[in-house]
């Protein structure tokens, strides 16, 4: 009993020793936090994914809430909503962010792309490009072996069996994060209301592009030709189009009505629900 | 005699061409020349499309220090300068050059010089005018090895005869059938650097090659020295632990421990360079593998193509599964046989699915065996992990990847079958990345 009883006084006497020290300790080592960091991370969507240039969300925060020249519609997956809660939060104003949507500019399945070799090793986009630039004859295209569809932080690409990746148009924010991992440069983001897109990112001259893959921009000129209002011009082999005077003027394009091999195409906008898609035309049927 | 830590018992499979003398490849219809064969600053061809070309003539060079020259390997006309697939660098700027079967010399070329009367200066202008690299397969331009920074202090020159990769036997070939030429370039090596010690490191497999440079270093300060035989004993740095106890220190060369290493291909160029005049433009490789109708040793000239070398071996035997461009452990797998021979190019290996591992690899099971063979005493297995899961830095800072010379023993004896080495490789090539954009930032 007797011992009971010295336990219980230890017990209570360390406990309010220590309970003295943190109680001071915190009064004392208190840290100032501007609390409105917290509400504003608590808008941000938690991604992760570094679009607005900042070492994720928290990050983002602290620099708009503390550095005056941040400006609040950073956040792109957030998009317009976000950027308006974070601009009331820290009475800033900025535009609108324009919505984008990651595009894969590349269309060399399996079935279209020539393989130069059997690659047996690590499954990674980047350690592949290091062994004689991939297994594909293309040195542009599509590796296949998904370093978008794991660094995607909103789960909206997936590899597909033809061994290129599919963009959900409903989950992908455009963040930005798979065209930085992509060794081989093929993703680039697109406007959401985009009318064409080239899918396509060989820079080879038109008979070296067609004889690695059957669905490859020859740099042929058709599209430039067809297009009337001058929004295509043809770079390295390659098409690429403005779409700056392609959203604003055209109404009906047939840029694409001729290309021998299905490069460019149009954007099929009510293929998906959301009727937003700037999309992977070509990719999704086979 | 202790050997070094770890390294693996591959079987050697030297037994198709260890026989077998050198034989001068055909001269090739065409060649195409790569315009970095080198590490270093890329030099830029000093002849255009059309010009008629003699053979040893100089065709590119560089300004740079760390860079190579690039001779004519044969006589003709410059018919293109465009790129063209690479064994290291998938594609690379070469000088196509149609022969016209005359096979004549630049002016001046063969001649005689007497290199005892020369300095040291001149011996290494002479090695650098001739674009000599390191034809061990790293190609290090050798005239940067024979001028180290005045604080470096060389006392030891160390001739690698070790081959320590399966298959290839050109080096010891060189060393039975060209032993002349290997002892006058190691002397000339020894006094360009000025220094009186010199080790040949031989594998204990190879005692007539130990003989024949026995007696032809008699009475010198050269030992010849048999070593154990051993993957990987022809890696600088294990050599020079055998040789002379030190240890190279991490990240450092050779020569912040006093030596220098040069390869038996690279005396022999050395040699023919400073006493006849003549630049590098030919050398000694395997061509072997179970793929191959006649194995051989052959004297082949920069800039013909594996397909030359495959057609004068009797072509193929079997189903070919995979072309390597060097040794199996280290060597560079290829796509195509249109492929140029550079000065770096020790072998070419034809294999058929018995010599290829394509098994599947799984999960590490942490049994430690790479840990045994890593002869740089590092940690494979977690270099490996670390790689797969993107903790780049974290290989680098703590575990000390840019030690790894990727010998390849430890993906040898995985019993998991991982690509650690390709791993490996990710790392530091993703580590480089990181480097630049920091410089870049810096920049700004």
């Amino acid at each position: 009993m007797e011992t009971a009883l010295m336990v219980l006084a230890v017990m209570v006497i360390t406990g309010l020793v220590f309970g003295i020290v943190l109680a001071y300790a915190n009064k004392k080592f208190a840290v100032e936090v501007n609390p409105l960091i917290h509400l504003v991370e608590d808008v941000l969507p938690k991604g992760q994914c570094g679009a607005c240039g900042f070492a994720g969300c928290m990050a983002y925060a602290e620099a708009v809430v503390l550095d005056a020249n941040v400006a609040p519609n950073l956040c792109v997956p957030g998009k317009g909503p976000v950027a308006e809660a974070v601009g009331k939060l820290t009475g800033k104003s900025a535009p609108a962010i324009e919505p984008r949507i990651a595009h894969i500019r590349c269309a060399g399945s399996v079935e279209n792309a020539k393989a130069k070799y059997q690659y047996v090793g690590v499954q990674d986009c980047a350690a592949a490009n290091l062994l004689q630039g991939g297994q594909k004859s293309c040195q542009y295209g599509c590796l296949g072996f998904g370093t978008c569809v794991n660094n995607c932080p909103f789960g909206a690409l997936t590899m597909q069996p033809n061994g290129l990746p599919y963009v959900d148009p409903e989950k992908c924010t455009g963040c930005g994060k798979c065209e930085t991992v992509c060794p081989k440069n093929v993703i680039k983001m697109l406007p959401i209301d985009a009318k064409v897109s080239v899918n396509c990112n060989s820079k080879d001259r038109g008979a070296v592009a067609k004889k690695n893959c059957s669905a490859a921009c020859l740099g042929c000129g058709l599209c430039k030709k067809n297009c009337s209002h001058d929004a295509i011009i043809i770079e390295n082999g390659l098409a690429v189009v403005d779409y700056k005077i392609c959203i604003a003027e055209c109404d009906n394009p047939t840029c694409f009505a001729k290309c021998p091999t299905k490069a460019i195409e149009a954007v099929v906008k009510d293929r998906y629900p959301m009727g937003s898609a700037a999309n992977v035309a070509g990719n999704v049927a086979m | 005699m202790k050997s070094f830590h770890g390294g693996v018992h591959p079987n050697d499979s030297k037994k198709y061409t260890a026989a077998k003398p050198i034989e001068a490849a055909p001269l090739p219809k065409k060649v195409i020349i790569p315009l970095r064969q080198h590490i270093g600053a890329p030099v830029s061809a000093i002849v255009k499309k059309g010009d008629a070309v003699k053979k040893g003539q100089l065709i590119a060079r560089s300004d740079a220090f760390v860079s190579g020259n690039v001779h004519a390997s044969v006589s003709g006309k410059v018919t293109e300068i465009a790129d063209y697939p690479h064994a290291v660098f998938g594609t690379c700027p070469s000088v196509v050059i149609e022969s016209d079967g005359l096979d004549e010399w630049a002016e001046g070329i063969p001649m005689q010089r007497q290199w005892e009367k020369l300095n040291s200066k001149d011996l290494s202008a002479i090695i650098r005018e001739a674009g000599i690299v390191g034809m061990g397969g790293a190609t290090f331009p050798t005239h940067v090895k024979l001028a180290p920074p005045p604080d470096k202090k060389i006392d030891t020159f160390i001739l690698n005869g070790s081959e320590c990769e399966p298959f290839l036997t050109a080096d010891y070939r060189s060393m039975l059938e060209y032993t002349d030429r290997v002892a006058t370039g190691v002397k000339i090596t020894m006094k360009a650097l000025g220094v009186n010690t010199g080790y040949v490191g031989i594998e204990d497999n190879k005692p007539d090659a130990v003989k024949a440079l026995q007696s032809a270093f008699e009475g010198t300060q050269v030992k010849v020295v048999a070593l154990p035989t051993k993957y990987p004993q022809g890696a600088e740095k294990m050599l020079i632990v055998m040789l002379t106890g030190r240890e190279v220190p991490s990240g450092g060369l050779p020569m912040d421990v006093g030596v220098v290493v040069q390869n038996v291909g690279t005396v022999i160029a050395i040699s023919d360079a400073v006493t006849k005049g003549i630049p590098l433009i030919e050398r000694v490789l395997t061509v072997s593998g179970s793929a191959v109708k006649e194995p051989k040793n052959l004297l082949m000239r920069v800039g013909s193509t594996f397909a030359d070398a495959l057609s004068y071996c009797g072509g193929l035997n079997g189903e070919l599964v995979k072309i390597i461009s060097g040794g199996p452990m280290m060597g560079f797998a290829q796509s195509t046989v249109d492929i140029p021979v550079i000065k770096g190019t020790s072998g070419i290996l034809f294999l058929t699915k018995k010599d290829v591992n394509a098994d599947k690899e799984s999960a590490c099971i942490h049994c430690g065996r790479c840990v045994e063979a890593c002869p740089m005493g590092l940690n494979p297995s977690m270099l490996s992990i670390l790689g797969e899961r993107q903790f780049y830095e974290e290989a680098k800072e703590e575990y000390n990847l840019l030690d790894c010379m990727e010998c390849g023993s430890c993906v040898y004896v995985c019993p998991a079958k991982r690509r650690i080495v390709q791993y490996i490789r990710y790392a530091k090539a993703q580590n480089a990345i990181q480097a630049q954009k920091e410089q870049a930032k810096v920049a700004i």
